[in-house]
């Protein structure tokens, strides 16, 4: 059952991923974008991973994908307004990702993932309370540093998105 | 309840391995081929996610939260990259009416 189930979370992965670089209109990749976050999440939660499906979903899906779908409809883009890459350089690229997939396979073929010391694992660890205690024990410094990152990436976001005193003002 | 979850018992890590590569490489590819900066700014999305996904198997298969924090911090940096970037994205579409790369080639050498 779970093991179906991982399987068509990948299909769905793989293929909204693969939406996402083959659509034409940017529109549309937002939305193949949504539904590869979309099963990421519940790979997450396939994995135990409770507090990363929540953040993942609340952030990427919440957040991130509003923010990029924004900047789409604000900019006005069209699929005719996009001008496309040569065939050549986009089989050539086609290729290029390929080789390296092919390479990155046989490189992980061989590699033992087995586990060890199952006698003391906690399959509890994905949980909000466990990271939570993590978080803010081992990692208190880290997680106040990202809280600075973010003031400045909000600061630097103003100022850049700020009107010039002699720019063009029509849009 | 501190049994092992089902898909660590019927999935292999190397499928996870596999699976995180082949959406890596999408992304790879999605950079290469597309010339509107947004659409390449969703593809290296689209790589961090493979990486967040394949530490949150190798932590959860390990037991080990320490790779779950990780994925957190990187999911943090990844928002606050994002909101830099889309600004400057609009600032460039402001001054030359576009957001073609292949206009925006100042940086070239």
């Amino acid at each position: 059952m779970t093991g179906n189930f991982f399987y068509f979370l990948t299909f769905l992965t793989l293929f909204a991923a693969i939406g996402v670089v083959a659509s034409k209109n940017p529109v549309y990749s937002v939305l193949f974008m949504i539904l590869t976050f979309f099963a990421l999440t519940g790979h997450y939660i396939l994995l135990n991973a409770q507090f990363l499906a929540a953040v993942n979903f609340i952030v990427y899906m919440g957040a991130i994908m509003v923010l990029f779908l924004f900047v789409i409809m604000f900019l006005n883009m069209r699929e005719d307004t996009e001008q496309h890459k040569p065939l050549l350089s986009k089989i050539a690229a086609a290729i290029a990702g390929g080789i390296l997939f092919v390479v990155m396979i046989a490189a992980l073929k061989d590699v033992d993932t087995q586990m060890k010391a199952t006698a003391v694992f906690d399959s509890q660890i994905g949980m909000v309370e466990n990271l939570g205690k993590v978080l803010f024990r081992d990692y208190l410094l880290p997680f106040e540093l990202a809280s600075v990152l973010f003031l400045a990436a909000m600061a630097g976001a103003v100022m850049l998105g700020k009107r010039e005193p002699g720019e063009q003002n029509r849009f | 309840m501190n049994d092992i979850p089902e898909v660590i018992r019927t999935i292999p890590l190397n499928y996870y391995l596999y699976f995180s590569t082949a959406l890596f490489c999408i992304g790879i590819i999605g950079v290469l081929t597309r010339r509107n900066a947004i659409i390449i700014f969703m593809c290296i999305e689209l790589m961090l996610n493979s990486v967040n996904l394949l530490l949150t198997a190798f932590s959860s298969y390990r037991s080990d939260p320490n790779g779950q924090i990780f994925v957190f911090f990187i999911m943090a940096v990844a928002a606050a990259e994002v909101a830099v970037g889309l600004a400057i994205i609009v600032m460039i579409y402001r001054n030359v009416r576009s957001t073609d790369i292949n206009i925006l080639n100042k940086l070239k050498w």
